[in-house]
């Protein structure tokens, strides 16, 4: 028997030069991180303040991180793809060899959605919802942070393939029959699948934990119909978080006992069907296409109502649209396989149930702009991500409508058209989205703003950048060309794919803006610093100080209506600035650190890792090691601690005079 | 945290007055218990049995199946109709919907691939081949 299962020095592609390049690359970085930490002492301040926070504040920021890291890989593959593809015409191949450049689309994909997409929406719902509901923190802090780190450990098993072993080929998807084991021996697929089960039960868990705070935990007064638009649209994803993921763990599930039992779920032989991965996969895949773009939608939502001064137009409207998206989500997710040979029945109804779909969508775009309409509009960052996603997304929308229609998907399915609609919608509305969050929030996570001038031409990069990237890729695909193609022999389409990489480069241009933004604003941080409500906001989140203490609020906010900061600013202006009495400050529970969401996550990557290996020592030494967590966990003594009221009315009046001064 | 909380998580021990009128948890599970294992039992039955016409048969466990879940909701879960379970009323039709729809869906369009893939006989054919 063998120690170590498959695992040997043949796992690591010691004769590609790419590879390990790219390996030796992310070695450096790493030891170059670990090394300047270690540099400076800053492990036990890291362990306590962040690693082993609770702090739903905290966590929310340790997401953003993990998905600006993995956008730096992601993108990393797509340019090497669009590199690969502006020269590999006619009888070249290119540099990418194919069963390299099939891992390479695969990782992309996988990344951006798994990664890079869902770790910054859930980052960005993680800071603002319980600040802008008014509360101290989410219903389940520790599974909070157990979340978080399971979706980082998801991460390092995608990263780890990349230096030992190989990473799927099969696509983000991985439809069987090619992903079992038949046709995919290797440890590809098994990489992919783990890292999925495990980022998917930390999403789970977060899912659970947001439906939990919003429905039970809001602020005084925070009526249903007061929640700020974000919160209804992060309602909503957790929602469709809740109800989606477990049919992807589920699918994969099957998957993954064909793959290590053999059973024959999704097969060729004994009976299994490989139809019902593709439709259980997408009964999951098109909720989650919601799942990422509503948070935007919310964040555009804020954002737009705050730099155009006016409250949102059609709060209502916007709240229906959001819960109509949420339920019709689930009516559509047959668009992704009309061509699988479904009868004219079928496609009818999905294509115009998905149709229907973009009917909510629409209604969200023109309270936008009736928003904008007659206010005063200042043209700050976020509200150039947002509008720079009203153009983008409407254009990637109409696509997607038209792919709506069965026929017209028959013709372009599979073709890089195709890519060209759900780049357009995703880069235009999520990742557009993420960045107005980003550029949004930050003033109130970190006490001081962003500087402005490199945001502006970060998003300039992008909005160009996007245009010249995917607009030559609905015209190719109109032209024939299909997706994940190695080489091509048909010299018209090389033009058009020289532009797409120019594209590419211009958004590598956006994301060095954006590296350079923030390091020039921490070192101008002094310059830049801002009060508790550098944006003239409307929501609690800028009644608190920025940074907001660990407690969030000294009082519980009592809200009165809609919009709740800005109503109480109306109303202390009209007291002509009178100021409020004074009232006692008291304790206030919190809870305490806790290490558990580090060490599960650290026995999920050796359950992981071994699984994918084979070495089933080590699995079950993983298993025990969560279990024991777990244990430890359930049987902890004094879970919360309490906050002295003289620390509070320290923090408050030290906050007053910084104002005042 | 505690005092934006309204009201009450399902299975939260009430409070004094609430409890006054109440019946005792433990009646509560004991009626249960006793409502799920009837339901078992005539499960069981109803699958063994001759008396009961065949059709009917796997309709009838259906049913039962539907009511034993009933049973787990109200007696276990504490799935009630006052105002402290409107959330978890919600919260489960939402999720029945999903189900139903899920389930519903993928039959239908399994099934439909199902039949499409089928090798034509010779008449399917020359159906699909008229005008």
């Amino acid at each position: 028997m063998n120690l170590l299962g498959k695992l040997d020095w043949s796992a690591i592609p010691l004769h590609q030069p790419i590879i390990m390049g790219a390996t030796a690359f992310m070695g450096l970085i790493v030891a170059a991180v670990l090394g300047f930490i270690t540099m400076k002492g800053a492990w036990p301040y890291l362990w306590r303040e962040w690693l082993t926070s609770v702090d739903h504040k905290r966590i929310g920021v340790m997401y953003c991180i993990l998905a600006l890291v993995m956008l730096l890989r992601g993108f990393s593959d797509a340019i090497m793809m669009r590199s690969q593809q502006a020269v590999a015409a006619g009888g070249a191949q290119g540099y990418l060899p194919p069963e390299h450049f099939d891992q390479i689309f695969s990782a992309h994909g996988t990344i951006m959605i798994f990664f890079m997409a869902m770790p910054f929406v859930v980052g960005l719902m993680n800071f603002a919802v319980p600040l802008q509901l008014g509360i101290r923190d989410v219903a389940f802090p520790t599974l909070n942070s157990v979340s978080f780190w399971l979706t980082a450990a998801g991460a390092l098993l995608i990263n780890v393939s990349l230096a030992v072993g190989e990473f799927s080929k099969a696509g983000w998807w991985g439809y069987p029959p090619l992903s079992e084991l038949q046709y995919s021996p290797g440890v590809g697929v098994d990489y992919y699948l783990w890292s999925l089960q495990i980022s998917g039960l930390g999403t789970l868990l977060a899912g659970i934990n947001f439906v939990t705070t919003i429905l039970k935990m809001r602020a005084p007064g925070m009526s249903y119909m007061r929640m700020p638009v974000f919160c209804w649209t992060s309602l909503a994803t957790n929602l469709l978080i809740v109800a989606a993921f477990p049919v992807l763990t589920a699918a994969l599930a099957m998957l993954l006992l064909d793959r290590y039992l053999g059973f024959h779920f999704f097969t060729n032989e004994a009976g299994g069907n490989q139809m019902l991965y593709a439709n259980l996969f997408w009964v999951w895949g098109h909720p989650e296409v919601y799942i990422l773009v509503l948070p935007a939608f919310g964040v555009f939502s804020e954002v737009i109502a705050t730099f155009s001064g006016k409250p949102l137009f059609g709060y209502r409207s916007m709240v229906v649209a959001t819960m109509a998206i949420c339920v019709l989500s689930f009516f559509v997710w047959l668009h992704h396989f009309f061509t699988m040979g479904a009868s004219a029945n079928v496609n009818g109804f999905f294509g115009i149930m998905s149709m229907v779909i973009a009917l909510p969508t629409g209604v969200k775009i023109y309270n936008w702009l009736f928003t904008m309409y007659g206010g005063r509009v200042r043209l700050s960052v976020p509200v150039l991500w947002t509008v720079g996603f009203m153009v983008t997304f409407v254009i990637g929308g109409m696509t997607g409508v038209l792919h709506a229609v069965p026929p017209v998907s028959f013709q372009l399915h599979n073709s890089v058209f195709l890519i060209a609609h759900f780049h357009n919608v995703i880069i235009g509305g999520v990742v557009f989205g993420a960045m107005a969050g980003y550029t949004y929030w930050f003033p109130k996570a970190f006490g001081f703003a962003l500087d402005e001038r490199w945001g502006k031409a970060s998003f300039w990069c992008w909005l160009v950048g996007f245009y010249l990237a995917f607009m030559p890729l609905y015209l190719l695909g109109l032209m024939g060309m299909t997706r994940r193609m190695q080489h091509y022999d048909n010299p018209a389409w090389q033009p058009w794919l020289i532009v797409a990489m120019i594209g590419a480069i211009v958004i590598l241009g956006g994301i060095i803006c954006q590296i350079v933004q923030l390091v020039v604003s921490i070192r101008d941080r002094d310059r830049l610093r801002v009060t508790a409500d550098p944006w003239n906001g409307r929501t609690l989140e800028w009644s608190t100080a920025s940074p907001p203490p660990a407690w969030n609020f000294a009082f519980a906010p009592n809200v009165t209506g809609r919009d709740a900061f800005w109503t109480s600013k109306r109303q202390e202006q009209a007291r002509q600035d009178k100021p409020a009495p004074a009232r006692a400050y008291e304790p206030i529970e919190m809870p305490k650190n806790s290490a558990t969401g580090f060490v599960s996550a650290f026995f999920a990557v050796i359950i992981g890792f071994s699984m994918i290996w084979h070495i089933w020592w080590l699995a079950s030494v993983g298993v025990f090691g969560a279990f024991v967590t777990l244990l430890a966990f359930a049987f902890r003594r004094h879970p919360e601690f309490e906050v002295p009221a003289e620390q509070i009315a320290r923090f408050e009046r030290a906050q007053q005079s910084g104002a005042a001064a | 945290m505690t005092d934006v909380r309204y009201d009450r998580a399902p299975g939260d021990v009430p409070s004094e007055e609430v409890q006054a009128w109440a019946p005792s948890e433990a009646l509560v599970y004991s009626i249960g218990l006793l409502v799920a294992l009837v339901l078992t039992a005539t499960s069981f039955w109803v699958a063994n049995t001759s008396m009961l016409w065949p059709g009917g048969v796997g309709l009838g466990l259906a049913v039962l199946a539907i009511a034993q879940m009933g049973v787990h909701l109200v007696f276990f879960l504490h799935l009630t109709s006052g105002p402290d379970s409107t959330n978890n009323i919600l919260a489960l039709a939402f999720g029945l919907l999903i189900v139903f729809v899920v389930v519903v869906g993928t039959i239908w369009i399994v099934t439909d691939l199902n039949d499409n893939m089928l090798m034509p006989s010779s008449d399917a054919m020359n159906v699909r081949m008229q005008p």
